[in-house]
């Protein structure tokens, strides 16, 4: 395509490792402290539309409107969409893994984490699995704030 | 709009698509690609008007705000300069831009030239994880082929369709291919071969999904009456559009979803609006190049463009009807399945389009081919848009 004249071609490795600090702000804040200090999950209402939305946000998007209240939702749910991952990704966990959406009971809108609690080399176990399944929320013991504080297993 | 400029496409430019460059650098690519959409439409650099240069994620190639690097190779100076970003639409949302700067009336010779690297990154699903929401998602390992796994795993909820349908699609895509010199991938597979590849992210298999590609892309475009100086075969961009869905995938399941994660309703009005605009019907189209990066996707978007009735599609797919000589081809090129330079895969959609209707796809050509849409898709499956180009005015 473009004559070389050289035959040795030279390569730069370069690796990005960049530092953020992103704030939550108050609403995010809150479902997180929540979850780490009472193992309870909050959505948000939406006035307009009457959907409680997980995760929680500050605004809904189909309304344009704030959200105005806190709303327990859970334990149990209901798996709408799920993978269960074969192959290794650079950054990402080692494989197998399983992980999906689930509605949870009370909420209108679906919250992705981890499905524990089958054995993923158990081809069986995973055939079960389906859109529709009965998922509940487990909470881990020493939990941070953070998503990894909880998972899903079926019911 | 009865004074509003016709549109034409006057020149397409492409490399070969392949996993890596190591022998051309990313500026070249676009030198390339540009050069020969200038062959191709008789043109110099001298007679573009403005600019438009697609570059999705800069991590991909690995050069913050790239389009200051890329400026000099699309031939910007002493012109505007727009970057569009709208991820794996961001090629088709950037001819739609171009489109829109000659139909405004305010230049009268637009290129719209760029380039993607993917195969440079270590791992292109590490970048994409970063796209998305940094307290709720992506901590997860959500990416590119694990969110459109999870499309699988409800369009087959929905529509009952399964793993043999989506390997039928995957190998009429690379039955494809094999007649396209761009693609990356030129290679035949069995619809039992697609079925035995590895398993990558349940239901998608190795065989479902695109290739890391490199390459670059570039398309002339003209106002309508400019169009006869550059080329006898114009492509007439007949309408555009585009929608978007919520961001949340998780609010596209439910009984109070407005779209389910299974299809796209912001496709079917993004198709909608170009066929508006152009006058014209799904049912006219003889060509749909389709943005289908895993074989899944293809058949949501041959529902959502409106080629067939919703839960139609894997019959109609079986039958034959999407095959280069069916009721209409779907990815005569090969597809995204065959090439994904990322940046410029929606660009390579119009492209594909525009050669078909100016009969000048080779190899691939449809016969007689007079009407092709172009889609594309990006973000979360979020970003849709819609191109319908004809080798005539109405």
């Amino acid at each position: 395509m473009t004559p070389t004249e050289a035959n040795e071609q030279i390569v730069i490795e370069e690796r990005w490792n960049l530092t953020y600090r992103h704030s939550a702000g108050p609403i995010n804040s809150h479902f997180f402290v929540r979850l780490r200090d009472a193992g309870e999950l909050l959505g948000r209402f939406c006035p307009t539309c009457e959907r409680v939305l997980m995760p929680p946000r500050s605004f809904c998007d189909r309304c344009f409107v704030e959200t105005t209240r806190w709303q327990p939702v859970g334990p149990g749910g209901r798996l709408e969409m799920f993978t269960t991952v074969h192959r290794k990704f650079q950054g990402l966990p080692d494989p197998p893994y399983c992980f999906g959406y689930v509605l949870l009971d009370g909420a209108d809108t679906a919250i992705l984490n981890y499905v524990r609690g089958i054995d993923l080399s158990d081809a069986a176990a995973v055939q079960a699995l389906g859109v529709g399944t009965r998922m509940r929320v487990a909470l881990a013991d020493k939990r941070q704030g953070r998503m990894s504080d909880f998972w899903f297993e079926p019911e | 709009m009865a004074n509003t400029p016709t549109v034409a496409i006057v020149g397409t430019g492409q490399t070969r698509y392949q996993h890596r460059y190591p022998d051309v650098p990313y500026r070249d690519l676009i030198f390339t690609a540009v050069n020969r959409v200038l062959a191709d439409a008789h043109a110099k650099i001298a007679d573009i008007d403005a600019v438009v240069y697609p570059m999705a994620p800069d991590a991909l190639i690995g050069v913050s705000h790239a389009e200051r690097w890329a400026a000099d190779a699309v031939g910007a100076l002493g012109k505007p300069f727009i970057r569009v970003n709208t991820g794996g639409v961001t090629g088709l949302s950037a001819a739609q831009a171009g489109y829109d700067l000659v139909a405004s009336g305010q230049y009268d010779v637009v290129l719209v030239a760029g380039a993607d690297r993917v195969g440079e990154s270590g791992d292109a699903q590490e970048i994409l994880n970063r796209i998305w929401d940094p307290f709720y998602e992506r901590s997860l390992p959500l990416n590119t082929i694990t969110m459109l796994a999870m499309q699988a795993v409800r369009f087959m909820y929905k529509y009952g369709s399964d793993e043999r349908d989506m390997a039928i699609v995957s190998a009429r895509a690379h039955r494809n291919g094999v007649d396209n010199p761009f693609a990356h991938i030129q290679r035949a597979v069995t619809v039992e071969e697609v079925l035995a590849s590895a398993p990558i992210s349940a239901p998608i298999k190795l065989l479902d999904c695109c290739p890391q590609s490199s390459g670059g892309a570039a398309v002339l475009l003209c106002n309508g009456d400019l169009a006869e100086r550059f080329t006898d075969t114009p492509a007439w961009i007949r309408g555009v559009g585009h929608s978007t869905e919520t961001y949340w995938m998780g609010d596209r399941v439910g009984p109070k979803a407005q779209c389910d994660h299974a299809d796209s309703e912001a496709l079917r009005q993004a198709a909608e609006s170009a066929y508006r605009m152009a006058g014209l019907r799904a049912a006219d189209m003889d060509v749909a190049e389709l943005y289908a990066p895993f074989s899944n996707i293809e058949l949501h978007d041959i529902q959502d463009v409106g080629l067939c009735a919703p839960g139609d599609v894997m019959r109609l797919s079986r039958e034959g009807a999407f095959d280069r000589d069916g009721a209409t081809a779907v990815n005569p090129s090969g597809g995204v399945l065959c090439a994904n330079p990322i940046s410029v895969t929606a660009l390579v959609r119009v492209i594909e389009a525009a050669l078909q209707v100016q009969g000048k796809a080779g190899a691939h050509q449809v016969a007689g081919a007079r009407h092709a849409i172009a889609t594309g898709i990006g973000g979360d499956h979020q970003y849709f848009g819609a191109v319908v180009v004809s080798n005539t005015l109405p």
